[in-house]
């Protein structure tokens, strides 16, 4: 086995176990930690597959900024632990743990057999693909439209989640 | 080199577990960090098939999902500050005005 490989069972390991711890916490701060920890791993995932400035993003947008608020808000409820993880364990739960299952087991089927299978190598192009250089050059050209529609949406966003948060109007 | 489809595997497996904290838990702040991890297993694949097929729209993708994901969480968290004020829970089970 190579480092490579290593490296990458290692990664996705570390991606899968907090990803499980974060939804067996009871105490949501935990859970928020857990997920932070599980974005580390997968810009690391996204490091090894040569994406710098998603990386990069990942960091900044999730574990920086989404990640800070969801804590905050969750320090400012004061919420405690949850007294059990569930009230009751009920039929529903185990039909949807059973058709996550069922989900997953199709996704795997698609994946083993389908055209992806013979894919073993990374483009020679996916170096390049990777730099904020390239990445700017498309956004800023063939994206620009994307790019407006979605700056006007965060305007909205912003605005909606101030009227939200509100009190009262006057 | 590691080959597509353990990258292809790996996020079907965090979209599942996402699904299943989704699905499973009552607390509201925990459902939208389910929800999260579900966005962040479909960007690690977006990814994988912009790494592997030299084509840059997946990377493009990724970043207006980041960007759809931050005015979700901001919409999302005012949403619960809300609730919470008007009922003083976050349990979506005691949530269920809407339900028919």
């Amino acid at each position: 086995m190579t480092f490579e490989e290593v490296f990458f069972y290692f990664l996705a390991a570390g991606a899968i176990v907090s990803a499980l711890l974060v939804i067996t916490r009871r105490n949501p701060i935990n859970s928020v930690i857990f997920l932070v920890l599980n974005f580390f791993f997968l810009v690391a995932l996204y490091l090894t597959l040569k994406a710098q400035f998603i990386a990069i993003i990942q960091i900044l947008v999730y574990a920086g900024a989404i990640m800070v608020l969801f804590m905050f808000v969750i320090m400012l409820l004061n919420l405690g632990d949850e007294k059990r993880l569930t009230d009751r364990v009920t039929w529903k739960q185990f039909v949807a743990i059973g058709l996550s299952l069922a989900f997953v087991m199709q996704v795997l089927y698609i994946v083993g057999f389908g055209e992806t299978a013979e894919m073993k190598t990374m483009s020679a192009k996916a170096v390049d693909i990777g730099t904020v250089e390239y990445i700017g050059k498309e956004l800023f050209s063939y994206y620009v439209l994307p790019i407006e529609a979605i700056s006007v949406l965060i305007v909205a966003a912003v605005v909606g989640a101030i009227v939200l948060a509100k009190r009262k109007f006057d | 080199m590691i080959p597509l489809n353990f990258y292809l595997v790996l996020s079907a497996l965090l979209f599942t577990i996402g699904v299943v904290g989704v699905l499973t838990r009552r607390n509201a702040i925990i459902v939208f960090m389910s929800i999260e991890l579900m966005l962040n297993s479909v960007n690690l694949t977006l990814v994988a098939f912009s790494s592997f097929l030299g084509d840059a729209t997946g990377q493009m993708l990724v970043f207006f999902v980041i960007t759809i994901a931050a005015a979700e969480a901001a919409i999302g968290l005012a949403i619960i500050i809300a609730l919470f004020r008007n009922k003083q829970t976050v349990n979506i089970d005691e949530i269920n005005l809407l339900k028919w």
